[in-house]
């Protein structure tokens, strides 16, 4: 009988040891990136409501225009939108004309001319973004030896996201006293390290917008981030509309196949 | 005619088809009045979904494979071509990649189930060791098919999980520097893991036909672990466990597509969305959540040799689990003390998950090494001592005939034989 | 089927079920076998959709492409879904001859007329491949050779092309062909 009780003994002790262990461990995740290398802790990201959250959302495209007014009058002059064609801004509403318009402000490589030398021509709406640098090389030396990242899918490939955005372009801050600044970097809140290459992008009134809206630097955050959420994720609102439908036959399907079910076993259980 | 096999089907086209090729009769026999022990619980489903998520793979794998390219320059903005410009191309691969999880999220369900009613024990080994088998491929089709956006994670990955082979004394670099086709992870690695990510679903599709065919000879096990004795203990699989597997089908896809449309990216890691980099390691490298509990193991482990081989003896310990279990009671819900040890083995494994996710550092060490020891001790001590001294509750007499209630251990302490010589 | 089940204690099959029972059932397998067979389709139909052209295949089925470089007397060469089409500035006098032809004396009669845009006759437009085997005709700059009618000529077998590109001497069986343009103004036109 009191082999009986070893395995109950074991786990509880198992389980307290991993509750105790896990509970506190698992909402420090974020934060243990982040204080790895400094002794101070950043504080958590602040959580937004978002025009494209949960399973309805859309993308707000006034915002999304004017985040692209951003990327074309501030972000582009250092980041590569790689992944994008003119074409695509179709997705934030913009009209075949302004599209258009906006690739023909851009020169692209066309081709070779009649003698074999390389020529330019203006830019069409089936074109790649242009990037500002031709290469990597060019662009570190451009930016003091840091590598702007390419921003097409920079919404996925950080960790929370436009919430994550959204901090470090509203996170800068005067380095607390003390700390001593590497050369050309900049401090920032919620930055792996707080000390980031990128100088602060975006102030009040950075931009001027044509419907109206204060640009103060919350608002071109958020409007900013809108566009890149949709540039990594241009499927997003035709992605969760088919679901709900998917979603909704599933549903039915479910319902109809449980009632066979019954039915057919119903003669098994007299 | 002489030769021909007589053929009871009405149909003329089917008749004079099964007239000459009996795969009529082959499935009416196997997949409709195949009799099918009539007790099983919902868990009895997942290796149907097994199989049908196993043809998603394939399905999409092949409409993705025509669009994507297996070169280290182009790879990336391939799966982001699919991504944008092909229709439908962002359904056809968050299906496939979150297809990924799912397939083991229903394949641990199902190895579990095994595990919980001792469908391993004779006569059912092989099947069980197919099924291991199978589990091994899919964790090398999983981990090549990872590496193919070559994103941070992907390369990263394959860097890390190809040294493994490292390990091996005396001809470990060379067996490395055989698997890279180089001297790191390339091009040539690229294109090798996109051939056998391509190759290796169809050997699967193999195994699971060996794997099912041992099933149809040995009947399948049922939640009382007793064996079938008189045909009032079965049903035909057809109609009444098709429908019952379409209910499980139906709540399966629910998830499926709960995951695929509203949160695609809800098991992959930021890291795989920035092209791979030989030059910059990401600050933490974590394999796809599946992989976690025998990373933790691998970690767990000081030394580099003892690791790997703990991590690999962690699943070849399966293949030998049907002689290191001694008890002749199949089912857990007649073995007190099994019952017990296996939800530690539950727990064990998913606080190896947990470690796995994260930093080998502070108490995550302590976890780590306390449940890779529990994993080990379970299998080749616990599991074959208990056989010996626990004492089973009482087995009903067959599957048809109410369970024994209030009943305490059988008269005179005698042992059940549930694994009568059929 | 052909054979069921020896199944004694437990009767399957509708036909021993209570009647109302047995078309509930009937329809409830009918309503689930029709739904499975929708989603199947549901499936079924994104994998066969994405194997049409992709965006950016699409992107390219059609062109614009700006005249004014295009000096009278000389063509260009630009490149539509992967072929190259013939943008041709003829002079009035190679107008005139592709006009003043008659019909019968032509390998396949068409008037000059059904080649171009009404009022913009000065611009041939055609698809660069010769009918005979699939060679590119040489004659869109003056200093080509373009045959004895002045249009093109192809170099692989020696057949010539008049200034509305029509085959005037084998062993090409049919005229160049025409693409599907307009013009978008008089200086610009859309090519598919």
């Amino acid at each position: 009988m009191r082999f009986k009780y070893v395995a109950p003994a074991l786990l509880l002790g198992a389980a307290l040891v991993t509750a105790l262990g896990a509970a506190p461990a698992a909402a420090q995740q974020d934060v243990a990136k982040f204080k790895q290398s400094q002794p101070t802790e950043a504080p958590s990201l602040p959580k937004l409501a978002w025009s494209f959250d949960g399973p309805f959302g859309t993308f707000d495209r006034a915002s999304a225009q004017r985040g692209f007014l951003i990327y074309q009058q501030v972000c582009s002059a250092c980041h590569s939108m790689d992944q994008l064609y003119y074409r695509n801004l179709s997705g934030i509403g913009l009209s075949e004309e302004q599209i258009k318009a906006i690739a023909a402000s851009v020169q692209v490589p066309g081709g070779v001319n009649d003698q074999g030398q390389p020529i330019e021509r203006p830019g069409l709406p089936s074109d790649h973004f242009k990037a500002p640098f031709p290469n990597e090389e060019a662009a570190r030396a451009a930016n003091n030896g840091a590598l702007p990242p390419d921003q097409s899918v920079l919404e996925l490939a950080r960790e929370g996201g436009p919430n994550y955005l959204y901090a470090i372009l509203t996170g800068y801050r005067d380095p607390p006293a003390g700390l001593k600044m590497q050369p050309g970097m900049s401090y920032n809140l919620y930055f792996p390290g707080f000390q980031i290459a990128m100088p602060q992008p975006l102030q009040d009134d950075s931009v001027q917008y044509t419907d109206g809206v204060k640009p103060t630097l919350d608002q071109e955050a958020k409007d900013v981030v809108t566009f890149l959420t949709w540039a990594a994720n241009p499927e997003m609102e035709e992605r969760k509309q088919t679901g709900v439908r998917v979603v909704l036959f599933l549903v039915f399907l479910t319902g109809v196949t449980y009632a066979t079910k019954r039915r057919i076993w119903s003669d098994l259980h007299h | 005619m002489v030769g021909l096999y007589k053929s009871d089907f009405k149909n003329p086209v089917v008749n004079w088809i099964d007239t000459r090729m009996p795969v009529f009769t082959l499935m009416q026999k196997e997949y409709a009045a195949f009799p099918t022990p009539k007790n099983f619980n919902y868990f009895w489903n997942f290796g149907a979904l097994a199989m049908v998520n196993l043809m998603i793979m394939i399905a999409t794998g092949v409409f993705l494979a025509m669009n994507y390219t297996p070169n280290v320059a182009m790879a990336f903005n391939s799966i982001e071509h699919i991504m944008r410009d092909v229709n439908w191309g962002w359904l056809i691969r968050y299906a496939h990649m979150n297809g990924a999880s799912m397939f083991f999220i229903v394949v641990y369900i199902h190895t579990f189930r095994g595990l919980y009613y001792g469908s391993y024990k004779a006569p059912r080994e092989l099947l069980w060791m197919l099924g291991v088998v199978i589990l091994l491929l899919m964790m090398a089709t999983a981990f090549m098919g990872y590496v193919l956006p070559w994103g941070q994670m992907s390369y990263w990955g394959a860097t890390v999980i190809t040294n493994l082979f490292s390990a091996i004394p005396l001809v470990g670099p060379s067996i490395v520097t055989w698997l890279w086709g180089g001297f790191s992870v390339d091009n040539a690695t690229l294109n090798r893991f996109y051939s056998l990510h391509y190759l290796l679903p169809f050997v699967i599709v193999g195994v699971v036909f060996f794997h099912v065919i041992a099933l149809h000879i040995t009947g399948s096990n049922n939640p009382l672990g007793i064996d079938v004795k008189s045909p009032q203990d079965t049903i035909p699989f057809h109609p009444y466990y098709t429908i019952k597997d379409s209910v499980g089908i139906c709540v399966y896809l629910l998830v499926f597509a709960a995951l695929v449309f509203f949160s695609p990216n809800f098991f992959a890691s930021p890291d795989n969305y920035i092209p791979a980099n030989p030059l910059q390691t990401p600050a933490e490298i974590v394999p796809e959540w599946y992989f976690l509990p025998f990373y933790a193991i691998l970690r767990s482990v000081p030394n580099k040799l003892g690791g790997v081989m703990m991590m690999f003896g962690s699943i070849m310990v399966l293949f030998v689990l049907p002689w290191l279990d001694t008890s002749p009671v199949r089912s857990a819900r007649f073995r007190p003390i099994y019952r017990q040890v296996f939800w530690l083995l539950v727990i064990a494994v998913l606080a190896l998950g947990a470690v796995g996710a994260h930093r080998p550092q502070g108490i995550w060490v302590v976890i780590g090494r306390v449940a890779t020891l529990y994993y080990f001790l379970h299998f080749l001590v616990i599991l074959p001592i208990l056989g010996k001294l626990e004492r089973p509750l009482p087995l009903p007499e067959s599957i048809s005939r109410p369970v024994i209630r209030g009943g305490g251990p059988m008269p005179g302490g005698a042992p059940a034989k549930p694994m009568e010589k059929p | 089927m052909a054979n069921s089940a020896a199944l004694p204690a437990h009767p399957q099959g509708s036909g021993q079920a209570p009647q109302d029972g047995a078309t509930k059932r009937d329809f409830l397998k009918l309503l689930a076998g029709a739904s499975a067979l929708v989603g199947v389709g549901a499936i079924a139909w994104p994998l066969i959709d994405s194997m049409n052209p992709s965006q950016d295949v699409l992107a390219l089925s059609s062109i614009e492409v700006n005249l004014t470089p295009i000096p009278e007397g000389s063509g260009i060469t630009v490149l539509w879904r992967g072929k190259p089409i013939f943008v041709r500035h003829r002079t009035p006098a190679e107008i005139k001859a592709a006009e003043d032809v008659k019909l019968s004396e032509l390998i396949e009669p068409q008037a000059d007329a059904d080649r171009v845009k009404a009022g913009h006759a000065q611009w041939l437009v055609l698809i660069g491949i010769c009918t005979h085997l699939g060679c590119v005709p040489l004659g869109n700059k003056p200093t080509d050779p373009r045959g004895e009618w002045g249009g093109w000529f192809c170099p692989c077998h020696g057949s010539q092309y008049d200034t509305s590109g029509r085959v005037r001497h084998g062993p090409a069986p049919l005229n160049l062909y025409l693409v599907p343009y307009a013009f978008e103004n008089d200086t610009k036109i859309k090519i598919g």
